[in-house]
Parts: C-alpha cells; structure tokens; sequence
C-alpha cells in the first residue's frame, strides 16, 4: 500500500511490529517507504503509534522497556534494528527534535557544538562554522548571532524550539524526525518552523508527526495515517486529505473522530 | 578515537557497577569480621556464664546480662523522651507552625542532629548530672536517667526530620476534604493527617530508638559505668553500663585474640544484629508504605 | 447547643495547639542553649595560642593543635575513599541500575549500613583494616573505617540530587549520539553537583565529629608530635574532648569548654557550608 510514483526510498520499513513490555501493543505489521528529500507525515489520533515508530528510527526505543520488536528497517540498505548496529552513529545520522522543546542548561552556543563534541569534534573552526550555518537553517542566526554565549534558557519558546532543530542540524544527520514540534509554540513560530521546513527537506529527509490535521495538510508530501497501531492509508500529501481512499482516513481528515 | 573512547567507557561503566554493590559487600564485610571475632567465645566461656548477671572480665566473669539490661533501661527511656517530644515538634512544624517558621525550625533541630555525641556527654558530665544529683538528691547524678535525657535529645532530631517528611508529603486534598466536611484543624490532624501518615511516623520512631540504641560517647560519659543488673524501674536513678559503653571503654585495654577480646566482639555482633533487625523493619515499612501509595495513585 | 458545642471544639484546638507549641519549644530551646553555652563558656579559652600550639603540662597548658589538625587529616582521609565511591554508587542507582531485586538488596544494605552503631564500626575497623589488613591503629585505618560509616550519607544525597535532574536532558542527550556516560559526565553530574556537594559535606561532618569507630583504629590519647605518615596514630577532637573531660584528673575546665567550642565551630561550620550551597545552587537552578 504505497504510491506507484514514490520517489526513490531513503529509509524502507518492512512488516515492522513492537509490543511495549507493559503488554500494550503499539505497532502491528507496518510496512512502507520514506522518500528522499520529501517531507513524510505520520499523522492520526494520539496512541496510533507514530512517535513509537519515529523512536524506532534512531533506536531512542531502547530506553524503554520493549518486550516484542520484529520485523525491519532499512535505512540505506542497511538494517538499522539488528543488534549489530552502531546506534551512537546512527543517532548522529537521525536526528531528533522533541514535542517540548529541552534546551541543555549550557550556553546558545554549547546546546549547539555538544552532538560534534561528543562524537570528537575538537577543531574551533569546525565547530563556529557549524553553529552559524545550523542556526542559519533553523532561521535563527539573525536574532542570537549577538548573544551565542547566553543561557540558553532565556530564549523564547520559539526560539528554543528553532534552537532544538539546529542542534540536530548542527550533526549534519541524513534524517531529520520531528515529533509535534510545534505544539507548544505560537502560530508565529509555527509558522518560521514550517517554513524552514520547507528549505531543510532540499537537504535532508524529513519525518514529522504533526499537531494537527491542518499543519498535516499545509506540510505533507506524503501522508502515513496511522490508527491503533496500524497503518491505514499512504498517499501523496494532497490526495491524502482531499481524496483519501480509506473511509477511516476520511472520517478523521474531516474531523469525525479524533 | 572511537576505539578508545567505547574501551573507556566500557571500564566506567564497569568501575561504576562495582561500586554500586559496594554496600552489599561492606555489609557483608562487617558481618563477617564480628562473626569471625566473636564465635570463638562459644568455644572459650559456657553459655550459661554468658548469660549470667555478673559483668567482671577481670576474674573472667563475662555474663553480658547486666549490659543488655543496661542498654534496654536507657533505650526505653530515651524513647520515653524521645516519641512524645519528636512527634509533638514533628506536628507543630508540619501542621501548625506558619511556613516560613518550618524553614527555620528543621534545620535547626536537624543541627542537633549534628552535634557530635562526645560534646552532649561532656554537657552531660559537666552540667545534666550535677543538676539531676541535686534535684533528685541523689548519691551520682552520672545515671541511667542522664543517658535517657541526653539519648532522648540524640533520637529527637531523627524523628522529627522522618516524622514531619512524612506528614509533610499527606497530599493537601487529604485536609482540604476534612475541613470541608466541618472538622477543625485539631480534628484533622489526629483523624486524617496522622493516620494518613502513619506509616511513615512509624518508621521515624524505629529509627530515632535504633540510633539510641547504638550510641556509645554519650552513655559511656553519663550511665556511670556500672555493670549491674537494671530491672527494676527505680534502676533508672542508679548508674548503668550499656552493651556500646562496654565495647568502648574495655577494647582498649585488653589483649587481641584474648577471651574478653572475643566476648567483646560477641557483643558486638549482638549490636550488629539488633540494628540489623530494626533497619529492616523499619524499612520493609517505608517499602510496604510505598507500594499502597502506588497502588492508590495508579 | 450547636453553639456551646463549636465552642467546645474551638478551645480544644486552642489548648491543642498551645500544647504542641510548648512541646516544639521544650525540643528547640535546649539546642539554642546547648550551644550558645558552650560558646559563652568556650569563648574565653580560645585563642592563637589555643589553636596553634602543641599541649603542655600532661595536656592542662598549651594549644590543642594536633587535635585539630588530626581530625583535619582524618577528615580528608574519610573523603578521598567514601567520596568517590559514594558518588559512583549513586550514580549506579540513578542512572543504571534495573528496577530488580538485587537492586532493593542495594537499598537495604545501604539503609543498614546507616543504622550500624558507630563502636561496631570500630570494631569492624580493628578486625579488618588494624589486625587483618595490619595497618596498625593508624590514620589510614581510622580513615577507612570512618569512610565506610559516611558511605550511606553520601550515597543517598547523591542519588537524591542526581534523580532531581530533569529526565529530557538525558533522553535529548541520547538522541544527539551521546552515551550513556558522556550523557552523566557533562550534563547530570554537572546539574547534580550542589545536591552531592551538600550530601558530601554533611558526611563529613558527621565523620568529624565521630569518635567510637576511631578509638581502637587511629586515636592517640597523646602525640606530642603531628602524625608523619598515615600509618601514624593521631589525635583528634572529638577523642581529645572526652579524654580531657573524663581520663584527665584537674582537667581545667576552660580548656575542656574550649575544646568543645572549637569541635563544634568545625562541625557545624561544615553544616552551615552545606546549607549555603544548597540554598545558593536552588536559587541558581535554570529548571
């Protein structure tokens, strides 16, 4: 179940299924591909498992107890869930931005050099060229450039969430995952995330779980409608939410449930 | 880079588990050390002489009889003292002094806490028994009475600090609801908040009492140091000598390997097990205590 | 009748009341007093000399000097061993160890190993680090054995302090490919470090002023030198205080109330310290 024309496939999830220790199940038998340089939407009722699955991609899963993980996921090729699997590295090449955003209780600058620092990275000239051009991503530079050594704490929500995405930046992942970035955040600030979306997914491939259906509708390339730990429906962004083909998908995009 | 970098972290990683079962093996460590000292006993002195009134090593009288009964009258009355006053402050702070007086007030009975036993027993000598000798004209004011009352003031910042942590944390709805239904703040207390917290009071108790029970300096300064059987409860105006008393004044001075070297660290197994006993006790409470309040919250 | 009975209640509480304040106070005022008179009493014998010289005269004349430094060294002592081990203890119980039975085993040793009477420290201390180890009544036996008496102290505050930092920082810190130990290095120690500090000194503290477990492992009754090595025997204060109050005949009894000003100035000096970090890193806190 997946469009004919899918660009060609940056991570490829195969009949993939995660039962939580405490017994609830949270994914069951999902199978589809994530698209290069497209900005791919998981998006459905809370407890559909969409942010089970985004922690799947960069094994942040292994800090909770899992009882039952099957299945595959390919991530150019290369099974990232076989025990095997380098999941330092990984995690430097899928980033991850959080629902609230957690600033470290450093400096603007020292939130933004800690991913290269702890993977080595000791040359000043690489880590100051990396602050800039990260927070020139995330549409931030122009109102910190001044105070790169302040707390980071005293930022805006804004633009401690916009700090979060260049943090991520900051590593040079090849995946960016967003779970609910925006949810805390005003329309203003929802919208300056949206937008450098936009820019970002010429780079990198993204994956976000949106807040709402709306910003769904407004971002999505593809669409993935998950409920109850099923993938329901996988189109392109539009026909998703004008012409979905599953009638659970359309009671949800025209606010029925949920 | 990378290389090193897992290899140090896998040493970390293993020095930092090591540690974390470092009590496991200090109590392990202690227990056997006193086994190791203390057994021996039962194959110099009869047990019936171990268990007899008369304390007198140096004609190898070793009836520890007299010690126990000693550290049981000064324990009892330091609890005498120490429940009421440590509880009645552990509910003033909690419940009815304002909240900026609760800032002042626990840590300064927490700084009593902190005060080194040896200074309460030099008080003791210097100014507890003096007056105690006049007051109840006694022949020795250094009495059993003098431990209780300084042990008392040694358990007190123990269970004030457990005690009103505990009442502390009764969720607020608990006396919103009281009050609502028309009882008084008094009511309250003793019907919702107290009960509400008992388990936790309960724990307080048992650990301010164990920490009497093991305190040496002060007992060793005030009791006096009579070896004699105390059963009676006017023993409590005569002089006493304590299980830890006895422990610190003899070692000292005898012979390692020697009988009373060994009958000395019997007692100390003795002491071991006691506190093992009331730590245990004391905090299958608080597990138990936990676990319902998991319950209720879940 | 309604009326007569509300009144009732309202002086019950009232006398309640006044009764649990008079309690409160009977609890608090003999600590103000206890010491403020050791002050008033201690005051006048402290001086330069007190605390700068060598005693003299089978102790009766002089300074107290090796007492202190002794319980300064033993101080240090107890801190290079339990201050290590305890943090990473705590570390291993926030940060590692699985929610199992091994692990309540952990907790209950710990909770035991506070109750243990202090003089079964010492005895310990004598079977294991004097007699077995053979490290003679000395320094580094009386450190050891004090530093094993402190570890619960320092275990608890710091796994206290560690838990209190906020849960995100480290799961944020996972996600950008740091480890678990990069992760406790740079971001929990770091935020926990006022919480440990204060658990630190207020074991200490309490090792300071201990003098069972240091009787039978490194105590002198008299050393009219400074110790030289850590296989040396000390002085130190508490010791000294009830040796001069209790072993000495015509103890004069300002040296004894100076003693135990100086003892106590040491000890809750350490514990005001404590408080102050506490109290200064909570208003600094970003979270």
């Amino acid at each position: 179940m997946q469009p004919a024309d899918l660009p060609q496939a940056k991570v490829s999830i195969q009949d993939l299924s995660l039962q939580y220790a405490d017994g609830t199940e949270s994914l069951r038998g999902i199978s589809f591909d994530i698209p290069a340089n497209q900005i791919t939407v998981l998006f459905g009722p809370a407890g559909g498992g969409k942010s089970t699955l985004l922690r799947c991609l960069n094994r942040l899963n292994d800090l909770t107890e899992v009882k039952k993980l099957d299945g595959k996921i390919l991530i150019e090729g290369e099974n990232i869930l076989d025990p095997k699997t380098d999941v330092i590295a990984l995690r430097r090449r899928v980033g991850m931005v959080f629902a609230r955003p957690v600033v470290l209780p450093f400096s603007i600058r020292s939130n933004l050099t800690y991913g290269l620092e702890l993977a080595g990275e000791r040359r000043k000239s690489r880590l100051t060229e990396a602050v800039e051009r990260s927070l020139s991503q995330a549409a931030l530079w122009e109102e910190v450039k001044d105070r790169l050594d302040d707390p980071a704490i005293a930022l805006s929500g804004g633009q401690q969430q916009r700090l979060c995405l260049a943090r991520v930046l900051a590593l040079q992942p090849a995946i960016i995952l967003l779970d609910e970035p925006t949810s805390g955040l005003d329309p203003i600030s929802t919208g300056k995330v949206e937008a450098s979306l936009q820019e970002l997914k010429k780079t990198y491939t993204v994956v976000l779980v949106p807040h709402s259906v709306q910003q769904a509708a407004r971002t999505a390339d593809f669409a993935a409608f998950f409920l109850q730990g099923e993938l329901v429906e996988y189109a392109h962004g539009e026909e998703a939410f004008t012409n979905p083909k599953d009638q659970r998908t359309e009671d949800y995009v025209t606010g029925r449930f949920g | 880079m990378k290389k090193s970098l897992t290899w140090r972290e896998y040493v970390i990683t293993r020095a930092i588990k090591v540690s974390g079962y470092s009590a496991i093996v200090f109590v392990g460590l202690i227990f056997f050390f006193l086994l190791r000292e203390g057994l021996p006993v039962f194959g110099e002195v009869p047990i019936s002489t171990l268990f007899n009134t008369r304390w007198y090593p140096i004609e190898e009288y070793y009836g520890i009889l007299p010690l126990i009964t000693g550290s049981l009258i000064v324990t009892i009355g330091a609890a005498l003292v120490a429940i009421p006053f440590g509880i009645g402050t552990a509910v003033y702070i909690a419940e009815v002094s304002p909240r900026w007086m609760r800032e002042v007030l626990k840590p300064l009975v927490e700084l009593l806490g902190g005060l080194p036993s040896v200074v309460l027993g030099f008080l003791g000598i210097l100014v507890l028994s003096p007056y105690l000798r006049v007051l109840l004209d006694l022949p020795t004011g250094l009495s059993a009475l003098a431990g209780a009352l300084l042990l008392g003031g040694i358990a007190i910042p123990t269970i004030v600090s457990i005690a009103e942590d505990a009442l502390d944390a009764v969720p607020r709805s608990y006396r919103e609801g009281a009050w609502a239904l028309g009882a008084t703040r008094w009511q309250t207390i003793w019907r919702v908040t107290f009960p509400a917290a008992k388990s936790g009071v309960l724990t307080a108790i048992m650990l301010g009492v164990g920490r009497a029970i093991g305190e040496t300096m002060t007992v060793m300064m005030v009791t006096g140091n009579a070896p004699v059987l105390a059963i009676l409860p006017g023993s409590i105006l005569s002089p006493v000598r304590t299980m830890t008393a006895t422990i610190a004044a003899e070692m000292g001075e005898v012979a390692s390997g020697s009988v009373h070297y060994h009958v000395l660290f019997f007692i100390g197994m003795v002491l071991f097990l006691i506190s093992l006993i009331v730590n245990i006790a004391a905090s299958s409470v608080v597990f138990r205590s936990k676990k319902r309040a998991e319950r209720i919250l879940s | 009748m309604k009326r007569f009975f509300s009144i009732d209640r309202d002086i019950v509480q009232r006398l309640g009341f006044s009764f649990l304040t008079i309690m409160a106070v009977v609890t608090v005022v003999p600590i103000i007093s206890v010491v403020i008179y050791i002050i008033v009493q201690g005051g006048p014998a402290v001086s330069w000399e007190f605390i700068s010289a060598m005693p003299h005269d089978g102790m009766r004349a002089g300074g107290i000097l090796p007492a202190i430094i002794g319980t300064i060294y033993l101080t240090i002592g107890t801190a290079v061993f339990s201050v290590p081990l305890g943090i990473a203890a705590a570390i291993y119980l926030s940060e590692y160890a699985p929610d199992n039975r091994l692990t309540q085993l952990i907790r209950v040793a710990i909770i035991n190993l506070a109750g243990i009477p202090s003089v079964v420290y010492g005895l310990f201390g004598l079977g294991l680090f004097v007699l077995f180890l053979k490290f003679g009544t000395s320094i580094l036996a009386a450190s050891l054995t004090l530093s094993i008496m402190t570890l619960p102290v320092i275990i608890s505050a710091s796994e206290e302090a560690l838990r209190s930092v906020p849960q995100p920082f480290r799961t944020v810190s996972i996600s950008l490919g740091g480890t678990r130990w990069q992760t406790i290095r740079r971001i929990v120690l770091p935020e926990a470090l006022p919480g440990i500090l204060t658990g630190v000194i207020l074991g200490l503290e309490r090792a300071a002023g201990e003098t069972a477990p240091i009787l039978f492992t490194g105590a002198a009754f008299f050393l009219p030198r400074l110790p030289g090595s850590v296989f040396d025997a000390t002085m130190a204060l508490p010791y000294h205080l009830f040796v001069i109050s209790t072993q000495v005949p015509e103890m004069p009894i300002q040296i004894q109330y100076g003693t135990a000003l100086v003892l106590i100035v040491f000890v809750l000096g350490m514990n005001i310290i404590a408080t102050v970090v506490r109290s200064r890193a909570r208003a600094k806190r970003q979270w």
